[in-house]
């Protein structure tokens, strides 16, 4: 269908974007690359009467690769991401990005608009909750905070940014050597049924701790306390091991069933994409 | 209801400049079709999943079903038409297409040249696997994808033989 009618601003910098939100009330949206907003607009899934094109904020375009951090930019699109050299322990960022739809909405899609769509599978959120990313937030009158990725993500598409809030930037903060994404789509290119990450501190082949975090297992991407204990308590990098902290992670959610997939199906497939992302990460 | 609002854009399409006066919401897709005449640009969906309306905004294929016109000004827009000479003479990717029964109802083809041609102007030595992964965006409910695939290559090889002999 064809979007509903609504008012095109331009914005000229981020203070002119808060500021303008916060004047025009709840009925404004920031526009970053459309590729969320717009189909929900042509599904009428969503009405905005402003729409404020954050598209031209060049200082929001950005990879910044520090010697122990990362920062991308709020407005850096996927395929940004997805060619650019991220340094050392970083690699987990990039290669996660083949994962996000199509190559044409890739070129399109931004950080920014990812993370405040905040989609339950969406790999962004994903990325930003297991390796515990600051996202920097700009908002009106000059306001700036920076909300912990575990804090940020409420609910279904629901997140703690207030409305005149613009996401400015994501930072990582330590490297990942032993990172790895995984997930199950029905097709290629799908927003994943279930989604599985780990952050593995292994060396020489002996695990000593870790993070899991899990996409499409409830209203928001989580971090998996359970199976992370299993990582802690440690022992040899290999399939005991990872099958043991994958089966803790299938008990520990419950994860709603729908027309996509039911609860039964969803934990089988954190069971194997656990124990996949596992392998891939010490494979690093 | 008032009237709606108006954005009067300057558009950059196929190396020519366009003055355009759309609705807000006209999307990229629409205003090339009705505005621009220019009706190669497909259009099914309009969510982003069959691609028939892909279009390159600054070299990079894009879906133009998900953008307004008013997001495109100050870029430069390439739709299917800029393809063959002003003669009528198909391009090498165009002739791929049409050796190798790269289509057959032609629906969906603006979109599959399209994304072709931007993905292949970045990775010209793009092999088969590849060009699967980058095809698997767009739809085609006729060929089966496997001709979709052939063409591409083929055009792929054409073009480094082709440089390869000139080197
Ligand atoms: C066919 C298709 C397949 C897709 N597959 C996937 C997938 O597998 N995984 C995935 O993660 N995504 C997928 N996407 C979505 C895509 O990644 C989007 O790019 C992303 O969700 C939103 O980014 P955007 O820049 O397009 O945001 P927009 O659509 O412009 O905006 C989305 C929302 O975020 C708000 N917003 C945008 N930027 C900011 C900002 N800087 N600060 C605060 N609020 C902001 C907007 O107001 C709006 O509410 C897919 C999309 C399509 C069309
Ligand atoms: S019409 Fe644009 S992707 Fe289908
Ligand atoms: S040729 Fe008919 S849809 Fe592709």
């Amino acid at each position: 269908m064809k979007p509903p009618p609504f008012t095109y601003h331009r914005a000229r910098d981020v203070a002119g974007a808060t500021d303008l939100v916060a004047e025009l009330g709840e009925d404004a949206k920031f526009l970053a690359g459309g590729q969320s907003l717009i189909p929900m607009m042509n599904f009428r899934l969503a009405r905005p009467e402003h729409l404020i094109d954050i598209g031209r904020l060049g200082e929001l375009s950005f990879v910044d690769v520090g010697p122990e951090s990362l920062r991308v930019g709020s407005l850096s699109t996927h395929r940004a991401v997805e060619t650019a050299d991220l340094g050392a322990g970083f690699e987990v960022v990039r290669d996660t990005m083949r994962w996000i739809g199509h190559l044409p909405i890739r070129t399109k899609g931004t950080v920014g608009g990812s993370l405040a769509h905040a989609d339950a599978t969406a790999e962004w959120c994903l990325l930003a909750v297991l390796l515990d990313a600051d996202i920097v937030v700009a908002g009106a009158g000059g306001r700036r905070r920076t909300i912990a990725a575990s804090e940020a993500f409420l609910g279904f598409y629901t997140t703690v940014l207030e409305e005149d809030e613009l996401i400015v930037e994501v930072a990582f903060g330590r490297p990942a050597p032993h990172a790895a994404v995984t997930e199950f789509a029905e097709r290629k290119g799908d927003f994943a049924l279930v989604s599985a990450a780990v952050d593995l501190d292994v060396s020489s082949g002996t695990v000593s701790g870790g993070r899991v975090a899990l996409g499409g297992v409830g209203p928001a991407v989580v971090r998996v306390p359970e199976a992370e204990r299993v990582l802690h308590a440690g022992g040899r990098a290999g399939t005991d091991l990872f099958e043991t902290c994958a089966q803790a992670a299938a008990q520990a959610v419950e994860p709603p069933g729908d027309d996509d997939a039911g609860t039964g199906y969803r934990k089988a497939l954190v069971r194997n994409l656990v124990v996949r992302a596992c392998e891939e990460a010490v494979a690093r | 209801m008032t009237e709606p609002d108006k954005v009067l854009l300057t558009l950059k399409v196929n190396d020519a400049v366009h003055e355009v006066a759309v609705e807000a919401r006209r999307t990229l897709a629409d205003t090339l079709r009705h505005d621009l005449e220019l009706t190669g640009t497909h259009v099914a969906c309009e969510h982003g999943v069959c691609g028939a309306c892909t279009v390159l905004v600054d070299g990079d294929p894009a879906r133009s079903c998900l953008m307004f016109a008013a997001q495109a000004e100050g870029s430069e827009i390439r739709t299917v038409e800029s393809l063959a000479g002003d003669d009528g003479s198909l391009s090498d990717l165009q002739t791929a297409f049409s050796a190798n029964h790269g289509l057959q109802c032609g629906f969906c083809t603006p979109g599959f040249l399209m994304l072709a041609e931007g993905f292949l102007a970045e990775r010209p030595d793009a092999d088969r696997e590849e060009i699967r992964e980058v095809v698997s965006s767009n739809l085609c409910r006729c060929t089966g994808y496997q001709t979709i695939v052939d063409s591409i290559q083929d055009c792929a090889e054409r073009r480094r033989n082709a440089k390869e002999a000139s080197a």
